[in-house]
């Protein structure tokens, strides 16, 4: 289905499914599944920004963490350099974590209160790496000026940095055992907007710098606009649109990647944005609809929705669509 | 009275151990009636002590230390700071409500929908029957576009998604006809689409009942979208305000430019964003003399020694900053 080379790929995604199962009595006994990600597949370049876009609870970030493993998927394949990462055992895959990280949204969660920075960011290296204590110290320093903090802040705690420092000081973790592939899930949305913008700076000089490929999961679709080089829309655990994300903001082809960005408020009060109303909620991905997702939503719903689910299938060269009604 | 509601030298304060610290620091705003007013900043400028301030909400150790905020009534003019706690309780809910940030947490779960509007009805209207009740209840439910409004009628707040809750948030608030509604940050914990679709809502709503609307917001797309009239709040205090279309024109205060250009750089050509440097202070550590001057690209010597006043630029436009008025606050 992908239609690059996935020889070319540093990620490629294939099938991707992660069903939740949900227990009820005494004994757990499992009445159903949670569709969280349902056959997705795509593949990330190297040094490219790949963004997963949607609302809350489409999966997103399931996806993000079944790539990595921090879950298990259920089915599919993901091949990382061409080394199938479904077939490791988990000690395997915790070595191969050196070159695959992951940013979690929330620094006031995500990092250990009890660690200083030096035990925060010298850790992943003590894990990972063999090295005396002289490379161990300009290893982390070398981190930390990136970030543009200083070396006499290594002995303090998490608690006595600002959100948006904590935040930088979680991508330093991250990036200290020099990965070629980064996940990041929604890094800046716990930040205010003054700072958001210093965050994504920094994220982007890094990214150029360390040449990482990266995966950005987010719901602001500004931001993944400026981020990205390709995007992924999600909606209900299937991937409904990709594409080249400036072609994809441009040219909209899906009912719901079209309401979905007219629903972005615009910041001009003279200018307000021709809303595309959706009518009612997602649907519960436990009991998800027959055919496509979006058919309860979408206004160009016919017969044809509600029984067959559309495949992603290419409109433009890398624009792929998932609608029976694009031509 | 002229205005709905007139906010005069609001000063309030928290306790830091022994010590008092400001957190909001001579706030005058002025509500007109049937108008949408926005108030937007960053986290910790005071935005929503502001509105928790009118409606007693104020969570000690913080209180109110100075000023007057007069609002009228039905009844006529009222000091809404010298009111007994019964006398307040009689205009909340009432006259003025108000919608908050978490629909999941502001409601309480362990009571059906029915049973908590009845008793917003039930609280401030004590002989209606319970038919008369539920026709009320109905009506809000199908007014906040609520499908199955019976259904829901009886269910949970767990049952229900996190639109449907707000929207459930805004029945309730506006039950009793208020003529003053504060949001606080309404739409942030909510998609897009549902944000879209709330924020139609209660401009409609406006539309429709004559209320006015405080809407409190970090998002300068929801000020555009929905609101008449914006006060930019920095460190406690009111930087700049104007009608929205002058505010976002003429942007006159350096902190409203910066969090403009953050916002719209994105997406622009340049792949670097633009950036206001450093955080805002917390309250306590203001600077003496412009609060901003520390994150400021046009900052001047005199900046840093004193505090500019808040002045209009031109009719109906204030800004607080010595690029446009020599003017020191006193």
């Amino acid at each position: 289905m992908s239609i690059i080379n996935p020889k070319d790929a540093l990620l490629d995604v294939r099938h991707l499914q992660v069903y939740f199962p949900i227990k009820r009595g005494l004994m757990k006994r499992v009445v159903g599944h949670v569709h969280a990600v349902e056959d997705v597949s795509f593949t990330v370049r190297p040094r490219e920004v790949f963004a997963l876009v949607g609302e809350s609870g489409c999966g997103k970030s399931t996806t993000g963490s079944a790539v990595l493993r921090l879950i298990e998927p259920t089915g599919g394949e993901v091949y990382f350099g061409g080394e199938n990462l479904s077939a490791l055992t988990e000690e395997q895959v915790r070595l191969k974590r050196r070159d695959m990280q992951f940013i979690f949204q929330n620094p006031y969660a995500s990092l250990n209160p009890r660690m200083n920075v030096w035990k925060l960011l010298s850790e992943p290296l003590k894990v990972h790496f063999d090295l005396s204590a002289g490379e161990l110290r300009e290893r982390v320093e070398e981190m930390l000026s990136r970030i543009g903090m200083t070396p006499d802040q290594l002995e303090r705690y998490p608690h006595q940095f600002s959100g948006g420092q904590k935040q930088r000081i979680s991508i330093a973790r991250a990036l200290i055992t020099h990965p070629s592939f980064v996940v990041a899930d929604e890094p800046v949305s716990a930040l205010d907007v003054s700072i958001q913008a210093q965050i994504l700076n920094l994220m982007m000089e890094l990214q150029q710098e360390m040449e990482l490929s990266l995966v950005f999961i987010s719901h602001d679709l500004n931001v993944v606009r400026h981020i990205s080089n390709r995007v992924g829309v999600m909606y209900l655990g299937s991937l409904m649109e990709t594409g080249d994300t400036e072609e994809l903001y441009r040219h909209p082809a899906h009912p719901y990647t079209q309401a979905l960005l007219s629903a972005v408020p615009s910041h001009d009060p003279l200018h307000k944005s021709q809303h595309i109303m959706l009518e009612g909620d997602v649907p519960n991905p436990a009991n998800p609809p027959s055919g496509c997702p979006f058919h309860t939503r979408c206004g160009r719903c016919t017969e044809e929705c509600r029984k067959h689910k559309p495949a992603l299938r290419e409109i433009a060269p890398d624009h792929l669509v998932a609608c029976h009604h694009v031509e | 009275m002229e205005n709905l509601l007139e906010i005069r030298n609001l000063k309030i304060t928290t306790l830091r151990g022994k010590q008092s610290v400001r957190l909001l620091d001579k706030v005058d705003l002025n509500i007109a009636k049937k108008r949408s007013f926005g108030i937007v900043g960053e986290s910790g400028c005071g935005k929503s002590i502001t509105a928790n301030a009118i409606l007693g909400l104020l969570p000690y150790p913080l209180r109110v230390a100075e000023g007057s905020i007069r609002y009228d009534s039905k009844a006529g003019e009222r000091e809404l700071l010298q009111l007994s706690k019964k006398e307040l309780r009689e205009v909340r809910g009432q006259e003025i409500s108000m919608i908050f940030q978490e629909p999941m947490t502001s409601l309480d779960p362990i009571f059906t929908v029915e049973m908590q509007m009845y008793e917003a009805l039930s609280f401030h209207h004590p002989g209606l029957a319970r038919g008369e009740m539920r026709d009320r209840a109905l009506e809000m439910l199908r007014r906040v576009n609520i499908p199955r409004p019976e259904q829901t009628l009886t269910s949970y707040p767990h049952q229900l998604s996190g639109g449907q809750l707000q929207r459930i948030m805004i029945a309730i608030a506006l039950i009793n006809d208020p003529r003053l509604l504060l949001a606080d940050e309404p739409t942030t914990a909510l998609d897009v689409t549902i944000q879209a679709q709330i924020l139609r809502l209660m401009n409609d709503l406006k539309e429709q009942n004559d209320t006015s609307i405080i809407m409190i917001t970090h998002d300068l797309g929801v000020i555009a979208e929905t609101c008449e009239e914006v006060a930019v709040f920095y460190a406690g205090q009111v930087v700049e305000q104007a009608n929205v279309v002058e505010l976002f024109g003429q942007t006159a205060h350096p902190y409203t430019l910066g969090l403009l250009r953050a916002v719209t750089s994105l997406g622009g050509e340049s792949r670097k964003l633009y950036t206001i440097p450093g955080i805002v202070p917390p309250g306590g550590q203001w600077a003496q003399g412009c609060r901003f001057a520390d994150r400021c690209e046009k900052c001047m010597e005199k900046c840093r020694q004193a505090m500019p006043a808040l002045t209009e630029v031109v009719p109906g436009h204030l800004c607080r900053c010595f690029l446009h008025s020599e003017e020191v606050e006193q």
